[in-house]
């Protein structure tokens, strides 16, 4: 354990501030604060690009025969004609709003940014295991960006199969009428992949090898715990899905048939082995949301966090029982009853563990002393929004309903309760919780505030009556729902949605304005504004490169809040000595 | 109270192995579930429709690749005496045995060429001349395994040659193990990979 330490002082001496050219400090980083922050512009930007394609499907739906799609000149004559979206589009549409807000928007942001920049801030280490490899982990994003994005202005638009690429639809270019973008798309996706497995290899390294000493397992802030979790996830789920990309790609360019029925393939092997990483990777997308949620409720009630082995176990149990679910996604596809039903009771399983999680947040909560700051709401709201989503979710579990609910505007409402309500409002509270460690600046509450009160209207203005159209008929992917009996009489209501989603749109950009304005004028944060224990907030906002000037040791659990035995303040520190802070404590 | 009790006392941090090591294990792992979706494809694939299959040595050159395979499990052993010559600091050791283990594997990649080239050209199946990725299920499953697996062989032989060149500058020692270690972790991979795809595509 010596030499350990003393490799860790040597790296501590390599890490004193020297001059760097600005390529080398801002864009080829290795610095893992640098490229967190690489990855959150990235990501808000597509997050920008996934609400504007969501903002076009939207438009359609409400009016699909009004034409005249405002500023609708500006687009090719192979999108938008004399002001009415092309089918072919809508088609692209779909596939990219959801491709980008998955791929190139959530997951990125949840992990690019927050696993990069909180890991070795919360662990108390230097930086990342690899950080050459961390680096590179972004640079592999930015291919991925540039194909998505090419890949709309290319001879047949872009992929038109729906996010899930269902077979053969996507394997034969001369059914959607898709051929180049859907192989780009396929090409990001292994992008995709190559980044987030060489990221998860840091993320896990780091935490299993590189903990200050004293943060042991069970010291480790919830936030870590989860991102390590979905880090193992990542490592597991996406070489998967790059083995059936490419074999789709092969299906596409090269002649082989492992998906296409008259060449002897299997569709279904599609759906498996997309859904075996599918389904993994909607737990990608939730678990981190969890991490911080956790911190930001256990920090904002002043209280340490109900039952911390549970949330841990509940994470560990979600994170094993995802790998055994992927079939609830394709009771309609024709495979066997029986295998039906082993798949809806592992899914009924994880009610569980949520359940668990859920009751703990309010538990954290209860009697605490509420700071309803604007990280606190996006924290309550996700509380709130995930229950509706998790309950949701249980309708769809059970084969009897789903078969009558499958592909419906009722799964739409579904994933956006638990991906938008769920892992973005946690997201957003992230942003506000972690900013003034990232840029040293406050950004400001009452935009925040208001942004938050926009937000979780207009989100459920949006996406509640979405259970209802569903459950009224209306398919998931219609181009134009008016020429169908049993659709008649939805018409308001699909106007009312898209006039909130228009809303929902715009209030993104208040957050927009917010994000830039305060790093130029926000209020100067000092080290650590909420008062909080871990370790991150122990060291200078924003922190120098290297993050310590010596190498923290813990004595503490992640949440000590309104600790009995400390007098004078309402929170211990994860470093802070026994016998520094208190007698009664230091007598131990 | 419970952080009284574990308050004060400093435990040791992390594995008692180095971050390198711990890192190539954690990678292995991604690359065990590359090859197990393929795989996991082939037998799915295989099983839904066996009667597109060749009987074994009807189209694939089963001799040579036997051979072949022998040479990939020589380089594994190369690697092991390579990884105990720098333990000992033995710099002879370390410079024969990087060496020899580079010229096994590009001598695999060699004969895997030659191989494609064979079935390509010269070999018919189904009615139709050559065996390409396109001849169907049995054509396409095994390009796209045996040909991701050399790609991994290759990307191992370009690590194995530049650690070469490092061991003609005395880069290795005793006192520095560790990249010939996790090379040759990943090397072994490989070889195990091998070992699986040559007995479920060529025998049986």
């Amino acid at each position: 354990m010596a030499t350990i330490v003393a490799e860790a002082t040597g790296q501590a001496i390599l890490h004193e501030e020297h001059e760097q050219s600005f390529l080398r400090k801002y864009i080829f980083s290795t610095d893992h604060k640098v490229i967190a922050i690489q990855f959150l512009i990235y990501t808000l930007f597509f997050l920008m690009i996934g609400g504007l394609l969501a903002m076009l499907m939207r438009y359609q739906i409400a009016w699909p025969a009004r034409g005249e799609l405002p500023l609708g000149g500006i687009f090719p004559e192979s999108m938008v004609a004399s002001g009415y979206i092309l089918p072919e589009f809508y088609n692209a549409l779909v596939t990219m709003h959801g491709s980008v807000m998955v791929f190139l928007a959530i997951m990125p942001m949840l992990v690019g940014v927050w696993a990069n920049y909180l890991i070795p801030l919360q662990l108390g280490t230097h930086d990342m295991a690899f950080p050459r490899l961390n680096m590179l982990s972004f640079w592999a994003m930015v291919p991925a960006g540039i194909l998505t994005l090419a890949s709309f202005f290319v001879v047949g638009g872009a992929a038109g199969a729906g996010w899930t690429l269902y077979a053969p639809l996507s394997a034969r270019p001369d059914l959607t009428g898709v051929g180049l973008g859907q192989i780009m798309w396929l090409a990001a996706l292994v992008f995709i992949g190559l980044s987030s497995i060489l990221g998860s290899v840091n993320y896990i390294t780091t935490t299993i090898n590189m903990r200050a000493p004293g943060m042991t397992w069970m010291r480790m802030p919830l936030t870590i715990w989860s991102l390590f979790i979905t880090a193992i996830l990542a490592l597991l789920a996406m070489p998967v899905l790059s083995a059936a990309g490419i074999m789709l790609i092969f299906d596409q360019t090269i002649g082989t048939s492992f998906f296409l029925p008259e060449g002897g393939g299997q569709p279904l092997l599609w759906q498996h082995l997309f859904w075996f990483f599918g389904h993994p990777e909607v737990y990608i997308l939730i678990l981190p949301a969890m991490g911080f949620t956790s911190e930001i409720l256990s920090v904002g009630s002043r209280k340490p966090v109900f039952g911390y082995k549970a949330m841990v176990l509940a994470l560990v149990s979600i994170a094993f029982l995802g790998f055994i679910v992927w079939g609830h996604h394709m009771f309609q596809s024709g495979m066997n009853p029986m295998l039906g039903l082993t798949f809806t009771v592992s899914t009924l399983f994880i009610a569980v563990p949520s359940a668990i999680k859920t009751f703990n947040w309010m538990g954290t909560m209860w009697r605490g002393n509420l700071q309803l700051h604007s990280a606190m709401l996006f924290a309550i709201g996700f509380v709130a929004m995930f229950a509706i989503g998790g309950l949701s979710g249980v309708f769809m579990a059970s084969t009897p309903v789903d078969i009558y609910i499958h592909d419906t505007y009722f799964i739409v409402a579904h994933i956006h309760y638990v991906l938008f309500g769920g892992s973005l409002f946690a997201l957003f509270g992230a942003i506000y919780f972690w900013y003034p460690k990232m840029f040293g600046r406050m950004m400001d509450e009452t935009m925040g505030k208001i942004h938050f009160w926009l937000t979780f209207i207009l989100f459920n203005v949006v996406f509640f009556p979405m259970h209802g159209v569903g459950m009224v008929g209306m398919m998931r992917r219609i181009y134009d729902s008016t020429g169908y009996a049993h659709l008649q009489g939805i018409e308001d209501t699909n106007a009312l949605i898209s006039w909130a989603a228009f809303g929902l749109f715009a209030s993104g950009f208040l957050f927009a304005f917010n994000f830039f304005w305060s790093l130029k004028k926000g209020r100067k944060a000092e080290a650590n504004p909420w008062n909080a224990t871990t370790l991150e907030w122990q060291t200078p906002s924003p922190p120098k490169h290297g993050n310590w000037e010596e190498i923290p040791v813990v004595y503490h659990g992640p949440h000590e809040y309104s600790h009995p035995d400390v007098e004078d303040k309402d929170w211990l520190a994860q470093n802070e000595r026994p016998d520094v802070v208190s007698p009664a404590a230091g007598s131990h | 109270m419970a952080h009284a009790a574990t308050a004060g006392r400093v435990p040791e941090r992390g594995l008692d192995v180095y971050t390198q090591k711990v890192g190539m294990w954690v990678f292995l792992c991604s690359e065990v579930m590359f090859f197990a979706g393929l795989i996991g494809s082939y037998v799915v694939l295989r099983f839904g429709a066996a009667d597109t299959w060749a009987e074994p040595g009807d189209v694939l050159n089963v001799p040579v690749t036997a051979f072949n395979t022998f040479l990939l499990i020589c380089s594994s052993v190369t690697m092991v005496k390579a990884f105990a010559a720098a333990q000992e600091g033995d710099q002879r050791g370390i410079k024969l045995y990087l060496l020899l283990t580079t010229l096994l594997g590009a001598t695999f990649l060699g004969v895997q060429v030659y191989e494609y080239i064979e079935l390509v050209l010269h070999k018919s199946w189904q009615g139709s001349h050559g065996f390409t990725p396109a001849a169907g299920l049995y054509g396409a499953t095994f390009f796209t395994m045996t040909g991701f697996h050399g790609f991994h062989v290759l990307l191992g032989v370009i690590c194995l040659a530049w650690a070469t060149i490092r061991a003609w500058r005395g880069h290795w020692g005793a006192d520095n193990t560790h990249g010939i270690e996790v090379l040759g972790l990943y090397w072994h991979f490989v070889d195990l990979v091998w070992i699986i795809l040559f007995t479920i595509v060529y025998l049986i």
